[in-house]
């Protein structure tokens, strides 16, 4: 087989997902009112970039094998905590955004450490330090409250241009800023995040040990793959990213909230994400980047939902009581097809895994 | 031969129900030293306060009952919340004699569906459930939003849920005779013995010739009947059946099984376990309450404690090639 085709066939899931995701958001964005802006893909960028980053923290454990249910947790944690730390002057804010991201390394490590060294399953120990997690968010804020500094939520929740416009780091007016200045922030942060964190880490020995890893462990033992540091770091890396989730959720909405119930949501739709974004459950394939497409296919289908026609054929699908059955039904779909093995395997023994 | 008896009499313990059951006295110990303290009795000790606890403990003993079934087998059903809910509105909603068949057969019938897409068409359970449990929220806004239907439970309902025999609270003699039902089925029966087999190797299994599809629906669809039956006991026992009634119960039953000992892989525990496992996360939760902790405190402890539970004796092999 040539490359290419090598290639397609490695990454047929997030094709498929990013192929999904161009049609429904071209759907959207035509019966949109004001059609295709700038507006339109700021304000969708900001609905999906905390279920990214959560996503993504999912992805890092799901390809070892593994599974996070406290990523919701955690990213509830850091979010109660931004809403009080990210405030006052620059290096006032700086030092909390540092404190947000330690918080984030530090539950993913201490998930890790009692996974790896504790010996016992991700998806039970996960359990318990969600409860952990979501009882801290509540230490930290009973109430839902606080606040997030106003310039840096302007900034992050908008287009690049505000961002010389509202720091005054560098003139905004010459030419080759003009191309740029339109994207929205979000989609800045994510692609510093993908380019300094995700492909450095998907290249290192340490992430393509976790792929062995969910591959097949005992055969990575074997070839020397150093399993605890792996998993060690996937953890830990992944908590990372619950922060983000719960920072940027925080400046987002300009405030912390520690709901159970949030997090919970924010958890199971995560999964359903990776699943989509084709990242097996089984572990030792796909990656972030299905998985941000991933998350765009269940976004769009939301967005999907509010453009409907209320008098066009479709137009039941408008009525806002119906909307929660489709979103579970349209979600139950999505996973069936992207993750059922009945489809997919030929040998009738190979499905019993 | 003294060696053997020895060692036979290790065996002989469970080490869950040893440190499970251990851990309930140190609660109930620390709960009254606490009322001693503070109250001046020993309130936690008394029979009253003990069977109440038994009482609200039925609830969570039905429905992780039905989680173990389908964790022993090596899958898990994250759809309980809402089937519980969407059971007992809907009979709630139909009300009269047939309210409790009703809420039942929604039980199975969402039992067979996720049996169906885990069994046949081989979607991983977790992500199934998931999927099956947001769609059946859906599905409850739907039927309520746009009418409020009856939620007033029926008269056999509260009889059930609040009644009691000879000074025994209903809901406890159904989760006993519930207990004994399951741990007949999953020790003396066919069925049974194939839920372990399959959680150990469901291959095997399949090339002995067991039709291991059938069994993973039969266990989905006892799952989710027993949740039904959850349900309903819940909405007599708050003489009222609403939203999302059913939340608080997923995590806790998974943490009931896997605390009793059963192997969150699939193909070992033993359903006294679940029973113990059960009993401690309510009086872990009810003394907390007592002694006035706050939610944070108590969410930090309840994870605290599953944490040194699974380290005390959940802990899978060394990796050894």
């Amino acid at each position: 087989m040539s490359n290419f085709r090598l290639w397609i066939s490695h990454n047929t899931g997030a094709l498929i997902a990013v192929v999904l995701f161009l049609v429904l958001y071209i759907f959207y964005s035509s019966l949109h009112p004001r059609g295709f802006t700038t507006d339109l893909l700021v304000q969708n960028s900001n609905e999906a970039l905390a279920l990214i980053f959560v996503s993504i923290a999912q992805t890092l454990v799901v390809i070892l094998g593994g599974i996070d249910l406290s990523v919701g947790s955690l990213m509830t944690l850091v979010n109660a905590v931004a809403s009080e730390v990210v405030i006052g002057t620059g290096p006032e804010i700086v030092l909390g955004i540092v404190i947000c991201l330690a918080i984030g390394l530090a539950g993913g490590l201490m998930n890790g450490v009692i996974i790896v060294y504790g010996r016992l399953q991700p998806i039970v120990v996960t359990l318990a330090t969600g409860a952990i997690f979501t009882g801290l968010a509540l230490l930290v804020r009973p109430t839902p409250g606080g606040e997030v500094d106003g310039d840096l939520s302007w900034v992050a929740t908008n287009a690049l241009s505000e961002l010389p416009a509202t720091y005054g780091w560098w003139d905004s007016d010459p030419g080759w800023f003009n191309l740029v200045s339109g994207i929205p922030m979000p989609i800045v942060i994510l692609l510093l995040v993908i380019l300094l964190v995700w492909i450095p880490y998907r290249n290192s020995e340490l992430g393509r040990g976790g792929y062995a890893i969910g591959s097949n462990e005992a055969a990575a033992y074997m070839s020397g793959v150093r399993i605890n540091r792996s998993k060690l770091a996937a953890y830990t890396l992944s908590g990372m990213f619950a922060g983000l989730a719960g920072l940027y959720f925080a400046i987002q909405t300009g405030s912390g909230n520690a709901d159970p119930i949030q997090a919970g949501t924010y958890t199971l739709n995560s999964i359903a994400a990776v699943v989509i974004g084709g990242t097996s459950l089984f572990g030792g394939s796909g990656g972030a980047i299905g998985t941000i497409f991933g998350v765009m296919v269940l976004r769009s289908i939301t967005f999907c939902f509010r453009v409907v026609d209320t008098d066009s054929a479709v137009g039941f699908l408008a009525n806002p009581l119906l909307q929660p059955m489709f979103e579970g039904l349209i979600l139950v779909i999505a996973v069936t097809l992207g993750a059922a093995r009945a489809f997919s395997v030929k040998n009738r023994l190979n499905m019993f895994r | 031969m003294p060696v053997p008896k020895m060692s036979n009499l290790r065996n002989s313990i469970d080490r869950p129900l040893l440190f499970a059951g251990l851990f309930i006295i140190a609660i109930l110990v620390v709960g009254t030293v606490y009322t001693l303290i503070f109250e001046g009795n020993a309130a936690l000790l008394s029979p009253t306060y003990l069977i109440l606890q038994l009482k609200v403990a039925s609830f969570l003993g039905i429905v992780a009952a039905g989680m173990m079934i389908v964790v022993l087998l090596g899958h898990i059903d994250l759809s309980v919340p809402w089937t519980m809910t969407a059971s007992a509105m809907l009979a709630a909603a139909v009300g009269g004699p047939f309210a409790i068949p009703i809420g039942l057969g929604v039980g199975l019938a969402i039992g067979l569906f996720n049996g169906i897409g885990v069994a046949y068409l081989r979607v991983p359970s977790m992500i199934f459930t998931l999927g099956v449990n947001v769609m059946l929220r859906g599905f409850m806004v739907m039927l309520t939003g746009g009418f409020s239907p009856s939620s007033v439970p029926t008269d056999a309902m509260l009889w059930l849920a609040k009644g009691e025999i000879i000074g025994i609270p209903n809901p406890v003699i159904v989760w006993a005779l519930i207990s004994l039902a399951v741990a007949f089925m999953l020790r003396r029966m066919p069925l049974g013995r194939y839920i372990y087999a399959i959680g150990n190797r469901e291959a095997a299994v399949y090339l002995s010739g067991v039709n291991t599809r059938l069994v993973v629906v039969a266990s989905f669809a006892l799952c989710s009947t027993l949740a039904a039956f959850a349900g309903i006991l819940l909405a007599g026992y708050s003489s009222k059946a609403f939203q999302a009634m059913g939340d608080p119960y997923l995590l806790p039953s998974i943490a009931a099984v896997v605390i009793g000992g059963t192997n969150i892989l699939g193909g070992a525990g033993r359903y006294a376990g679940t029973v113990v496992g059960t009993i401690l996360i309510v009086l872990l939760q009810s003394v907390l309450s007592v002694m006035q902790m706050p939610e944070a405190g108590r969410q930090i402890i309840y994870g605290v404690v599953i944490v040194i539970m699974l380290l005390a004796y959940g802990r899978g092999q060394r990796l050894r090639v």
